[in-house]
């Protein structure tokens, strides 16, 4: 195991992997609280298609990935609250996405390897060049969020009351968004269009289950997020043939199973005052609750 | 469940506690100019006239049920005030000035439902959005400590929930949240309260509850109170004057003055009766 840490290509996995499962993670948690995970689901399908007519246009795959992704962010950050119509929209613009980057990859007669890596993710493909950026990118990311904390929570949570409060709701909807945007598209070198979702969504999903207050929850997201990837990463390495992101999604999906089925204690809603206590231990927490 | 509030609630005109709202030395000046005006206020939204030339004036500490039927535009006119929504034509004074966003002097809690995720969020927590969640920044290096805990902690108190501080929101009943919207909105150190709704979902125990409440913040801290309600039969004994909008139109005035059947059939261009019964008044005649 030592031996496989010593590969550069492997270091590179790891530093890429570290920078994107933080991120994710941080982003992720907002995209549940605003309810934007069908967004999360979207955002890279749409990615795909962009990136897929760069490699049509013989340009970086990146670039394409970037245009496509910020441009439907800002998209969906406009179209405001009504949550119904906003995933129908969202549901229209993806398969439209979805189309285009069909069109793009039979117009395109190159090397499948490239599309099929931006799908799937590749961490042997990993540069010290795409670890840097990752990095910059993440940095940018962490900092923005961290000077945006506090009102884009309280819109998460209230958008009504924040914006009574003078924050503008709207705008941090649109940037927050484009930092999603810009997380996937970091992301999707390493997990693959398709299961960017995964580092996104999972860690907040199973965190959110376990911890109390929104603090907890984010670092607990992290710390899931860099479990899952580190040992995606690991166990991929040591397999050779399977990919990293069924590994990923797979320890996500292992470990949100529990967390959702075994809700903690103190995550049950204590007995109702009135109705019959099931339990002694229930009443006894609710007395020292209240 | 009620038993056990009943003992959390302080008596109605039971001494107030200390308070964080007005500490001595920041005593409020009283103020004596109107805390609302409006003049001749029409707000359209897209393409539907929701108030026409609304017109009236609310003083300091006063207690006003807004009532009328759903789309009257009660909670457009709270929005107008907000400055969330912007007349088409008329003024709207709020202490002497125009309505802008982000008013401290406003407190505001919204129609209630159910928050998003409330599972991994404490009471506390709720709470203190409204005291520094329009903030840039995280926060936990600026105000993180024992002060910003104090506060919220007080505001809890001011609403008899203190014990329901540590308590996941999403495990609270409808007439709990309601107090802690109450207590964030109260964080601002506002003079003037709008509460949309505060009293839907809650059960008659509960309801007189919240009354006992805002009756209390609204006659002890001098603090001037537009509370919108489908009912005005709970609100009867506190309340100064009623606000009733129906057509887009506004009366306001005593309620045995304004919530008569030549009042309202005025209001509503239609025949409407009002009928007590049971020692309530009902409004019939029209889809209330």
């Amino acid at each position: 195991m030592i031996n496989l840490l010593s590969y550069p290509f492997i270091q590179n996995a790891f530093l890429a992997g570290t920078c994107i499962a933080i991120v994710a993670a941080v982003t992720g948690y907002f995209l549940l609280l605003r309810g934007l995970t069908f967004a999360g689901h979207a955002l890279p399908n749409i990615g795909f298609a962009g990136a897929a007519g760069a490699v049509l246009l013989g340009l970086d795959p990146l670039f394409g990935l970037l245009a496509f992704t910020i441009g439907a962010a800002v998209g969906i950050g406009l179209l405001g609250r009504n949550l119904r119509e906003r995933d129908l929209a969202i549901g229209i613009l993806m398969t439209f996405a979805l189309a285009l980057g069909l069109l793009f990859l039979s117009l395109y007669s190159g090397y499948a390897e490239r599309v099929y890596s931006i799908l799937f993710g590749t961490i042997l493909g990993i540069s010290r060049l795409d670890v840097l950026l990752s990095f910059g990118v993440s940095l940018l990311i962490l900092i923005s969020i961290l000077l945006l904390f506090r009102p884009l929570l309280f819109s998460s949570y209230d958008p009504e009351v924040a914006e009574a409060r003078g924050v503008p709701v709207r705008l941090l909807a649109v940037v927050f968004l484009v930092l999603v945007a810009l997380t996937i598209a970091i992301a999707v070198q390493i997990v693959g269009a398709l299961l960017v979702f995964t580092l996104l969504v999972g860690p907040a999903a199973t965190a959110g289950r376990l911890a109390l207050r929104p603090g907890a929850v984010i670092l607990l997201a992290i710390a899931l997020g860099l479990l899952y990837t580190w040992l995606g990463i690991l166990l991929a390495v040591l397999s050779g043939t399977i990919p990293v992101s069924f590994f990923i999604a797979f320890l996500s999906f292992i470990v949100y199973l529990p967390a959702r089925l075994i809700a903690p204690r103190w995550q049950r809603r204590p007995p109702q005052p009135g109705a019959l206590p099931a339990a002694g231990a229930g009443l006894s927490q609710q007395a020292s609750a209240r | 469940m009620s038993t056990q509030h009943d003992q959390r609630l302080a008596p109605p005109g039971a001494a107030p506690q200390a308070s964080a709202l007005r500490g001595p030395g920041q005593e409020a000046p009283p103020i004596t100019e109107p805390v609302i005006e409006l003049e001749g206020v029409s707000v359209c939204l897209g393409g539907r006239t929701i108030l026409q030339e609304v017109t009236f004036t609310i003083n300091p500490g006063e207690f006003i049920a807004v009532l009328g039927p759903n789309g009257a535009g009660k909670s457009t006119l709270l929005k107008v005030l907000l400055g969330l929504i912007r007349p088409s034509a008329g003024t709207v004074r709020i202490f002497g000035q125009a309505p802008r966003r982000g008013n401290r002097l406003i407190g505001y809690a919204p129609q209630h439902r159910t928050l998003e995720g409330a599972l991994s969020l404490r009471a506390r927590d709720l709470v203190g959005f409204g005291l520094d969640g329009h903030r840039w920044g995280p926060g936990w290096f600026v105000s993180g400590g024992r002060q910003r805990r104090a506060i919220i902690e007080e505001a809890l108190a001011e609403v008899d929930a203190l014990a329901l501080a540590d308590m996941p929101v999403a495990h609270l009943s409808g007439g709990e949240q309601q107090r802690l919207l109450i207590a964030q909105a109260l964080l601002s150190q506002p003079r003037l309260l709008l509460l949309d709704e505060p009293l839907s979902n809650l059960d008659i125990s509960h309801e007189q509850e919240i009354i006992a409440l805002i009756a209390r913040l609204c006659r002890t801290h001098g603090m001037t109170v537009l509370l919108v309600s489908h009912d005005v039969n709970p609100l009867l004994p506190v309340i100064d004057r009623v606000l009733y909008l129906a057509r887009g139109h506004a009366a306001i005035g005593k309620p045995e003055q304004v919530i008569t059947s030549a009042t309202l059939s005025a209001l509503y261009g239609a025949p409407v009766e009002v009928v007590e019964a049971l020692g309530r008044l009902f409004v019939v005649g029209v889809d209330i």
